[in-house]
């Protein structure tokens, strides 16, 4: 069921991933005062809002597990923000070598988004721990779903705090030299956004139909070798009821 | 008796006898206080450097009454024993965060003195502004730990969880509390910014309201 | 035995998973208001999961539950203040007196203080109510704890090996409170087979989840019993 439109998606990715990767050396204007480098905010920006996004998402699909009850929406939480953490990651690395580039250093606490990243990865770091500790497969689901509302509420807080923290102390290091963006660059931004984004949905339904196969064999397996067989291994990833019909 | 009282009032009674979490908490800012002398190697704050040791020495201190929260529950059949009342759950989420609160005040009443006397930070004019950002900060400390108790005390690793789950979610409000008593420490003496106390506030509305929410879900089976 | 019309507990096809894991499969029973069950099996059973679920504890993912008339899950606040649960844990804050938990149990059940008095002294604990639950023997808190689980007087008692603990004498002050002649709907967890017939109308025998003995009248197949536990 998850492997329904996952080619078309894939190739959709592809496409717009090199049609950004174009317009990003070809088209896009290079930046006067801080280079070629700049390009990568091409990179790090996109990164930083598919993963907010997908933090978001993660949370809607946590409420709507508590709601429904229906495992596969804690699944669905589970993947992104698996993702959406690899992401992250991504944004501080990307917002370092930047910072290193434009400014010598490779950390910078002057850069909101940055220093709001940190904090989020480092909350959202805990979500696998969490999971891990809790033995009961249902209670685990239910409480990460609680977590991963929690934090979803937490992040626009947490870039407001930070940001009023800096506000009037520095201006913002890594914005892009002159204050709005000319037309070249919006369009290269938005094409490399929707390119962000495609993947995280591509690798979103990849990840979510490896795992209902996996499930799938797992609980035929027990039925062919009697329900004995069945190991009880502890795990932090979500497993599907036993009977599940996803 | 209400529920949430008839809770805070076995909480309390429970604390008066075991001593368990307010003394070690009082303690523990004392000696952090001590140990930002030394590591510090300065005799007077002021400023940001003190409202930021009194702040983050406060944080760490709430951790320790954060992890014994729900531990007589678990330990002692609580749970159980409340679930199988016919009363509204949410009454334990009420009663637990009026309880960290109260433990967290008792914490001040101490630790703002200590803080007084061994760092000099110049504490009189402060006094009143100072007491409203305590006020609002204690809500939000009492609300989130309440939840991330409730989170992590079924678990394993519950003392490592603690203070991994809590301190990133605590930090806008470290953020606003610091911020806001820095220019209070001033040398000079400086009024409050009233930017902090919105954001304090905001903080504390939008997870008291999300932990009432969720709260349920964490009892239930 | 009074026969009303509506069943104490009506179970249909009661079944909970466990993870991939079935902890209960398919149980089915109807148990009349003021009849005794009693519940037999090796460990691991799902007795005690049962037990739970009838206490409103545990919610059922597959089948029908009916306890007191009411569906559960979604009707448990309606019944909860008429169940009372003994189970393995006595559900006593250590730190409180026999007094002090009892009276807290009662504010939470809306039950006046005078009747935790009169329990603690019909079970023979109104000299040691007021010392924390710490210093008292296993079995004087297994009788402060059979007090707590009747505080509100209960209709339906959920019981998981109430006589644990207990010395003879113990066992007789108790017996007018949770045995047969307390005249309330029970489900008894037990281990003694003979026991079991002896006070039970009815006994189940679980095994891996399941149902797989059923005993009225007072006899037990040998042979069943004995695939039972082996």
């Amino acid at each position: 069921m998850y492997g329904k439109g996952l080619r078309g998606l894939s190739i959709a990715t592809v496409l717009t991933l090199v049609g950004a990767f174009a317009l990003v050396f070809f088209y896009a204007p290079t930046d006067a005062d801080q280079g070629v480098i700049q390009k990568i905010f091409y990179v790090h920006v996109p990164m930083a809002i598919v993963a907010l996004c997908g933090f978001v998402f993660a949370a809607a699909m946590a409420i709507q597990h508590l709601r429904t009850g229906e495992r596969r929406y804690d699944l669905r939480a589970y993947v992104a923000i698996h993702l959406s953490l690899i992401l992250g990651i991504g944004t501080l690395i990307s917002g370092s070598i930047w910072a290193k580039a434009s400014w010598g250093h490779w950390w910078v606490w002057d850069e909101p988004t940055l220093v709001s990243f940190l904090i989020v990865v480092l909350l959202y770091a805990c979500y696998q721990p969490l999971r891990f500790a809790i033995e009961d497969p249902e209670k685990q689901a239910r409480y990460a779903s609680v977590f991963a509302i929690t934090a979803g509420a937490f992040v626009p807080l947490n870039f407001l705090a930070v940001r009023l923290a800096q506000a009037y102390t520095h201006p913002r290091v890594l914005g892009t030299t002159g204050g709005s963006m000319p037309g070249s660059m919006r369009l290269t931004f938005l094409v490399s956004v929707v390119g962000m984004a495609l993947l995280f949905a591509t690798l979103w339904k990849y990840e979510l139909a490896s795992k209902h196969t996996a499930q799938q064999l797992r609980a035929l397996r027990a039925r062919l070798t009697g329900d004995a067989a069945a190991p009880t291994v502890r795990s932090g990833q979500p497993a599907l009821p036993a009977e599940s019909t996803v | 008796m209400s529920t949430v009282g008839a809770l805070l009032a076995k909480d309390l009674r429970a604390e008066l006898r075991a001593k368990q979490s307010l003394p070690a908490m009082a303690l523990f800012a004392i000696a952090t206080f001590v140990v930002f002398h030394f590591g510090l190697d300065r005799a007077r704050l002021d400023g940001d450097l003190a409202a930021g040791v009194l702040w983050v020495t406060l944080l760490l201190a709430a951790l320790l009454g954060i992890n014994r929260l729900f531990v007589a529950e678990l330990e002692e059949g609580g749970f159980d024993g409340f679930l199988l009342a016919p009363v509204d759950r949410t009454a334990m989420l009420v009663a637990k965060a009026t309880a960290l609160f109260l433990y967290l005040a008792g914490l001040e009443l101490v630790a703002v003195p200590a803080f007084a006397l061994l760092l000099d930070p110049g504490l009189g004019r402060a006094l009143p502004e100072l007491l409203w950002l305590l006020l609002l900060a204690d809500v939000g400390i009492a609300v989130v730990g309440t939840l991330v108790a409730a989170l992590t005390v079924q678990g394993r690793a519950r003392e490592l969880l603690v203070p991994l789950l809590a301190l990133p979610l605590l930090l806008p409000l470290l953020i606003a509390a610091a911020r806001g008593t820095a220019p209070l420490l001033e040398a000079g003496g400086g009024s409050l910014p009233l930017r902090w106390p919105a954001v304090l506030g905001l903080y504390d509305m939008v997870f008291g309201l999300l932990s009432y929410a969720v709260f349920d879900f964490l009892l239930e089976d | 035995m009074t026969v009303s019309a509506t069943p104490a507990i009506e179970l249909a096809g009661l079944t909970r998973t466990y993870g991939e894991r079935l902890a209960l499969d398919g149980v089915s029973l109807a148990l009349p208001a003021g009849a005794t069950l009693a519940l037999l099996g090796p460990n691991g059973a799902g007795k005690s999961t049962l037990l739970r679920v009838l206490a409103t504890l545990l919610r059922p993912h597959a089948g029908r539950v009916r306890v007191l008339g009411r569906d559960l899950p979604r009707d448990g606040w309606a019944v909860r203040g008429r169940i009372g649960l003994l189970g393995h844990d006595p559900l006593l804050y250590r730190d409180l007196t026999a007094r002090e938990n009892l009276r807290f149990h009662a504010q939470l059940h809306r039950v006046g203080g005078d009747r935790v008095d009169a329990l603690l002294d019909a079970v023979g604990m109104a000299a040691r109510a007021d010392e924390p639950v710490r210093t008292l023997s296993r079995g004087m808190v297994q009788r402060v704890a059979v007090c707590r689980a009747v505080l509100h007087d209960p209709e339906l008692l959920l019981l998981d090996e109430p006589g644990s603990h207990l010395d003879p004498a113990a066992a007789a002050l108790v017996e007018p409170l949770i045995g047969r002649a307390s005249g309330r709907t029970r489900v008894v967890v037990r281990h003694d087979p003979a026991g079991a017939l002896a006070e039970a109308d009815l006994v189940l025998g679980l095994r891996g989840g399941r149902v797989v003995l059923t005993a009225a009248g007072g006899r037990l197949d040998p042979a069943a019993l004995a695939a039972l536990y082996g």
